[in-house]
């Protein structure tokens, strides 16, 4: 006698997993990074290092002077040593690492709303819009940071007013520096999301969202920005390292943030005379910088692994 | 049919892709004639199927027809409006009315987004119905194409070819259009499941007095749902007719080599019967034979076909043709 | 007759991340010269797999040959070192594929190509393939082969480089040619160009055939035995005749009802086979048809029928009659 049929829908409901959101899926992926996970694990070092570092030193800690103690080694009282003006690195360290970090940040959000915005708009539109766009990117390439942070400095130099962030106060140049860095460095971030916006736009679901009524702007940051997450994503993880980078060559140049305000760059600079006879005035900042560069290094590797499109595919 | 309303009038419609040559400055050195003076009407209620082969033009036209492409030439009358002048926000003011189901059930819904998301879509664009209504009506629209409405929270990447291509059906009702294109809906498909969802478009049409246009190149299949079928070759349309008469006695050579070459699942039948074998391959729509396009592969072809282009013409009621020969 | 190609009981694993994938069930079937065997079945149902493997083109890891054996002129095919499975690939068993554009070499010419397989499998010297090629081309009804045979494959039309390949295939006289869903990605007039060819050639030629594909119409239209499968498994074998006009299996019998004819019409719907294509990752310990099937007893669930002869070249692999709905 045939089953009944009630019975056989029942057989059909097999209870089956969720398939992973390609989100979870890359999260898996990162995690079996060793030196991913190595690297979050130095930046969440270092970012408690500036946070809770200031329960313990105070802003005029890092400032105060005492010209007694300069150039003296590292010692309990000043474990990391001190500098010419007889300041404790370590605690010049823990607010230069603020706002180097800070910068790095600040630059790369600039960076990539500049970025996203221009390599969309080219790639979405095409044409004239693009060829515009993308040669005014070109020319973007061959201008020399330096050069128009020293322009910019010698021009806004004094007119940047302070502002507080974090109930810190920030010198208007640490603006400029934010701005210098994250205009000259949007262009790589512009060409890959042109690429993909010229790729994915021709994608049916795109068509289906026109073909619904969906306006150019829905289109552009409801539909294919999300797409597009991943690139975004990695290179603005990198950018943070290349911008701590060149925060610190501006400021060792001495072009950047002016003391007594300390980042680590210009804890270099300051280094730069005695390099034989206190190397803890270098070693320190110079570590540090280094760490936070290796370390987003590896994340960010570990984040382009993860998001690589060829083992998404693999478990769709 | 003599209630018959039309509700679509496509009238010499022409899509042409130009082709650029030049690094710096882009010179047009040709264009691919995609779509090339084609008329036709779709009748309120009905389903019109348009069938060719590959590259004959059929997805263009569709699109063509919903303005996602602008026609180069020609005029696309919907409900008494014609489309070709309407713009920006006037254009999307009707895009509410007409809508499209796509081929390929992959690249269709946005995997990024909820199904719920998805489906809602055209309701949030034409603001129809309150929020709390449009999340109503999707978990609704869900339960009309079979699928479980407790699903509305997932991604497109959770559900078979079969459910994905449900969902965007699904989508396509989400504004109550008049009239939807449906773009090869099923050949992405597995056979078994292709049946299913063709008896979900043939209740959905009876339900809600839907007018279809099926583009698609299975001809079997096509005979199955369509009231009537347009034939394309190369941009233009050779043959229009009912369906029982293009199927059972059709005039155009091209649409005879089409129907033979279908294989029927009857051994019987099939090898018993004369097949009319096409030579060569179709040309390029870039640089098509002048006169009939047919001509260098027609059987019967006479001299002025190969000068002159065949008259759109109706050579019984409601069947009508484009060759010299008939 | 004996069987010139013979598999025997093949199972076929595939390992993925996901689990075991049973790709090929104890699959038996046989071509004997002359005979064109047509196997049908949905994406993922095993059909693809089976003839990888009498070729040995599955990647060992992640597929696995679990059991089974090929008999290639009585010799087991699974068994032979790899030199002497390339001597007979190629030479005596010959394939085509689905997709020409991505077995064939887009920086060698068609010609280079075609030359090169005889070169290396008759020991023709350069010049005598190139003639031999040029008559291949010339037989495979692809027009003006001299020019042709210096074209890249990019400059062929995708009915062309399916001839290209028939052309490779047959260019060292095979005995047994497996087709893979070559004319499924082809427009339907060059899709009957190339049944037309093939029909052609194998009668001139004698050749053993393997054809595989979904579409039941060209099944009808080129075979002389079919073997329907499903999730792996052969559920029904028989010759082409019978398989259309008294099929026995219920997964036969539905898929036959679904299809919609282009030479007839009811105004009824479409008989649809309710459910979704299997999963092969996780089989049920049944017969894996019986979600989807009409006839479902309990001795289904339990037991996965074996494949029995019901009449003289006639096997299926069910335990429900269905003309009377109640066990055999």
């Amino acid at each position: 006698m045939a089953v009944s049929a009630a019975t056989s829908d029942l057989l059909q409901a097999r209870i089956k997993r969720r398939p992973l959101t390609p989100g979870q899926v890359a999260l898996r992926r990162f995690i079996r990074h060793k030196m991913a996970l190595v690297g979050v694990g130095i930046l969440v070092a270092l970012i408690l290092y500036v946070t809770v570092g200031t329960v313990f030193f105070s802003e005029a800690d890092a400032n105060y002077v005492d010209l007694r103690n300069k150039l003296s080694p590292p010692s309990w009282e000043h474990p990391f040593g001190t500098d010419l003006g007889g300041r404790d690195i370590l605690a010049r360290t823990i607010y230069g690492g603020q706002i180097s970090i800070i910068i790095g940040i600040l630059a790369v959000i600039v960076s990539v709303v500049a970025g996203v915005l221009i390599g969309a708009l080219a790639g979405f539109y095409g044409g004239i819009v693009d060829s515009l766009l993308m040669r005014f990117t070109e020319a973007t390439f061959n201008i020399p940071q330096l050069f128009l942070l020293i322009a910019l400095a010698k021009f806004f130099g004094t007119k940047m007013p302070a502002f507080n962030l974090f109930g810190r106060s920030f010198s208007g140049s640490v603006v400029i520096i934010v701005g210098v860095i994250g205009l000259t460095s949007w262009m790589y971030l512009a060409r890959i999301v042109r690429s993909n916006f010229l790729s994915l736009k021709e994608q049916e679901f795109v068509t289906a969202a026109r073909c619904a009524g969906a306006t150019d702007f829905s289109l552009i940051f409801e539909h294919i920005l999300p797409n597009t997450i991943a690139p975004i994503i990695v290179s603005a993880t990198l950018e943070v390292a290349s911008a701590i980078l060149s925060e610190a060559y501006i400021s060792f140049l001495g072009m950047g943030v002016q003391p007594p305000t300390a980042t680590w760059g210009n804890m270099l600079n300051e280094a730069y005379n005695h390099l034989e006879g206190a190397p803890w005035m270098w070693f320190f900042p110079g570590t540090l910088i280094l760490l936070a560069v290796l370390a987003i290094n590896f994340a960010g590797d570990g984040l382009r692994d993860a998001f690589d499109p060829r083992s998404l595919a693999a478990t769709q | 049919m003599s209630d018959r309303q039309v509700l679509v009038s496509v009238q010499g419609l022409r899509k042409y892709f130009p082709i650029y040559r030049g690094i710096v400055f882009q010179t047009q050195v040709g264009a691919v004639k995609a779509v090339d003076d084609i008329t036709f009407d779709v009748y309120r209620g009905e389903t019109l199927g348009l069938v060719g082969e590959s590259g004959c033009g059929k997805t263009t036209t569709g699109r063509t027809i919903l303005q996602l492409y602008r026609p180069t030439t020609g005029r696309v009358i919907f409900d008494g409006i014609d489309l070709t002048t309407q713009k920006g926000e006037s254009l999307r003011k009707m895009r509410r009315r007409m809508q499209m189901i796509f081929q390929d059930p992959f690249a269709s819904l946005n995997s990024r987004w909820t199904i719920s998301r998805i489906v809602g879509e055209p309701m949030r664009i034409h603001r129809l119905y309150s929020r709390a209504e449009q999340i109503e009506r999707v978990e609704e629209l869900l339960e009309l194409v079979q699928l479980d409405r407790m699903h509305v929270n997932r991604y497109p990447h959770e559900f078979s070819g079969g459910q994905r291509q449900r969902i965007g059906v699904a989508r396509a009702l989400a504004s109550n259009p008049d009239f939807i294109v449906c773009d090869e809906p099923i050949s992405a498909l597995d056979i078994s499941i292709q049946a299913q969802v063709v008896n979900l478009l043939d209740d959905l049409q009876e339900r809600f007095g839907l007018t279809f246009l099926f583009i698609a190149h299975d001809l079997s299949m096509v005979r199955h749902i369509c009231d009537r079928v347009a034939v394309m070759y190369l941009g233009v349309i050779v043959e229009l007719a009912d369906r029982g008469e293009l199927y059972d006695h059709p005039q155009h050579p091209y649409t005879q080599a089409l129907l033979s070459a279908v294989p029927i699942p009857d051994p019987l039948k099939t090898r018993a019967r004369q097949r009319v074998i096409l030579a060569g391959d179709p040309p390029s729509p870039v640089n098509p034979p002048g006169g009939c396009r047919f001509h260098p592969r027609c059987p019967i072809a006479k001299d002025c076909c190969a000068i002159e282009i065949p008259a759109w013409h109706e050579i019984s009621p409601g069947h009508w043709i484009a060759c010299h020969a008939v | 007759m004996d069987p010139l190609l013979e598999l025997q009981d093949l199972v076929v694993h595939f390992h993925t991340l996901d689990g075991v994938v049973h790709a090929v069930n104890g699959a038996s079937y046989a071509v004997t010269a002359g005979q064109t065997l047509g196997i049908v079945g949905e994406s993922g149902c095993g059909k693809s797999v089976s003839v990888l493997s009498v070729m040995r083109l599955i990647p060992e890891p992640p597929g696995e040959i679990v059991a089974g054996r090929v008999l290639y002129r009585g010799q087991d095919l699974l068994r032979l070192d790899k030199l002497h499975v390339q001597t007979i690939r190629g030479k005596e068993i010959a394939m085509v594929f689905q997709d020409p554009m991505t077995s064939l070499n887009p920086v060698l010419t068609i010609g280079q190509q075609i030359s090169e397989t005889m070169v290396v499998h008759e020991g023709m010297d350069k010049r005598e393939a190139r003639h031999q090629a040029i008559k291949l081309l010339e037989t495979v009804g692809i027009p003006q082969p001299e020019d042709r045979y210096s074209d890249y494959p990019h400059q062929f039309s995708g009915g062309m480089r399916q001839r290209a390949m028939i052309a490779m295939a047959l260019s060292c006289h095979p005995n047994v040619l497996i087709a893979d869903e070559p004319t499924t990605a082809l427009d339907v007039t060059i899709q009957a160009q190339i049944v037309d060819l093939v029909k052609d050639l194998r009668d001139r030629l004698g050749m053993a055939m393997i054809w595989i594909t979904h579409d039941l119409g060209v099944v009808a239209e080129l075979a002389d035995r079919v073997v329907v499968m499903y999730a792996g498994f052969i559920v029904e074998e028989a010759d082409v005749f019978t398989l259309f006009e008294t099929p026995c299996h219920p997964y036969t019998l539905a898929l036959l009802k679904s299809l919609p004819r282009v030479d007839s019409v009811s105004n009824e719907k479409l008989a649809t086979i309710r459910g979704s294509p299997p999963d092969c990752l996780h089989l049920p310990p049944g017969c894996p048809f019986v979600p989807r099937c009409a006839f479902v007893v309990e001795r289904c669930q339990r037991e996965n029928p074996t494949l029995q002869h019901i009449a003289s070249g006639h096997k299926i692999a069910c335990w429900v009659d269905v003309t009377t709905g109640r066990e055999r």
